[in-house]
């Protein structure tokens, strides 16, 4: 245990002063117990919803079209069971451990991004989770690389060079179903249409209404708010979806010259909470499958334990 | 001086700057880890280098071999696809 000089308020007032200067929090250093257990919220969050989001993409892998669609999804849903072990990794330098997360996770405490609660129907699903949902939290990662905490900076800056492949095969697909038949292209259309909602939902709540934005503002967690990243989101989409020759799913998005940038119309809080809430379509399968998998898992872990102890009693004999 | 004798050896780690990795600089021999890391702000940061050291006993590095690396990491050669420039989009959308 490392032991500190200063007291509490001190200590309080060194961290914030630190904060300010734009250094990074390391693992030894003191923190407020409630800035720790505020990165464990978020961080384990982020962690989850890497792992539940290999679920439905993982949905369309044996039913990849060709054996190149096919081997770029697994690439990618390799990587994300990789990012949530950076993320779980980084976490655990907090004081907490894999199982207690992993319990949390199970029992409801801990929350995941909620877009993986919608169901990938159609192939084109697979495109729209790439385009729109790995853009949504590249454009939330990028800002996150900048946190106050070095480790879950660090592991942003490795996820965010990685995932620069997530977005562009997604969209690389849309492309091909864009211009291809009209079924295809009204395929392309229809996940549009469904994951567009979804995928502004992923920036949270509006600023006013957001329980931890302004701490975590202050602390640096948090970079830039849920608004204006949501914002920045659709700036940079609406070309993209244009480009495709498709539509967005918004009969009030206008292009706001005063502002240079994109008005909006309002997103169906109601469905957020209930999905958040645990009404969303899927989100018991989700629960249930990851429960499934980890307790499918603990004969590997049992005979990793078993193999250890012998190894340990030879080495004593 | 007979190996027994001889002090552990300890590999170095130091933090130059907040926010940066820990970088391996070098080692040293120690009693123990204490030590080591009072022989490295001697050794390794005489010149304000850091601002965070690691010591890690050297018998507790596991590493792979250089001849092992055909199986470590040919299989990777043949994935551009993990790559963002395997991807060609149009200009008017490339900044993706």
């Amino acid at each position: 245990m490392t032991q500190f000089k200063l007291n509490e308020q001190q200590l309080e007032a060194a961290f914030q002063a630190r904060v300010d200067a734009e250094q990074k929090i390391e693992p030894k250093d003191w923190m407020p117990e409630t800035y720790r257990k505020n990165l464990i919220r978020q961080m384990s969050q982020h962690a989850h919803s890497e792992v539940i989001g290999m679920q439905p993409e993982g949905n369309w892998i044996s039913r990849a079209p060709t054996l190149r669609r096919k081997m770029v999804l697994l690439a990618k849903v390799q990587d994300e069971g990789g990012h949530a072990l950076y993320l779980y990794s980084a976490t655990e330098t907090l004081g907490v451990t894999r199982d207690e997360l992993i319990e949390a996770l199970h029992d409801g405490r801990a929350k995941y991004a909620s877009i993986f609660n919608y169901p990938s129907l159609s192939w084109a699903d697979i495109g729209a989770i790439g385009w729109l949902v790995d853009g949504a939290a590249i454009v939330n990662q990028i800002t996150l690389q900048r946190t106050s905490y070095g480790p879950y900076a660090r592991s942003m800056v490795r996820i965010c060079k990685e995932e620069s492949f997530h977005q562009r095969q997604g969209y690389e697909s849309l492309i091909v179903l864009a211009n291809g038949s009209p079924e295809q292209k009204a395929m392309a259309q229809d996940a549009l249409n469904r994951w567009w909602w979804p995928a502004l939902m992923m920036f949270g709540p509006h600023d006013a209404e957001s329980a931890h934005s302004a701490q975590s503002m202050k602390w640096k967690i948090k970079r830039k708010s849920n608004d204006e990243l949501r914002q920045a989101f659709i700036d940079q989409t609406m070309p993209q979806i244009e480009f495709l020759g498709l539509t967005v799913p918004d009969p009030d998005m206008k292009w706001n010259e005063q502002r240079g940038s994109y008005d909006h119309g309002e997103l169906d809080w109601d469905e957020f909470q209930r999905v958040i809430n645990g009404d969303g379509p899927c989100n018991r399968d989700r629960i249930e499958h990851h429960k499934k998998a980890h307790a499918e898992g603990e004969w590997v872990r049992d005979a990793l334990r078993a193999y250890e102890s012998k190894k340990r009693q030879r080495l004593a004999a | 001086m007979s190996s027994e004798q001889q002090l552990k050896l300890f590999e170095v780690f130091v933090r130059s700057k907040r926010g940066l990795d820990h970088k391996h600089v070098g080692s040293l021999h120690a009693e123990d880890a204490e030590q080591a890391l009072e022989y490295a702000r001697d050794c390794y940061t005489r010149r304000s280098e850091g601002v965070s050291l690691w010591v890690v006993n050297s018998s507790d590095i596991v590493s792979s071999q250089e001849e092992d690396a055909e199986s470590f990491y040919d299989p990777m050669d043949d994935k551009p696809y993990r790559h963002a420039t395997h991807y060609q989009l149009p200009d008017a959308v490339n900044n993706m």
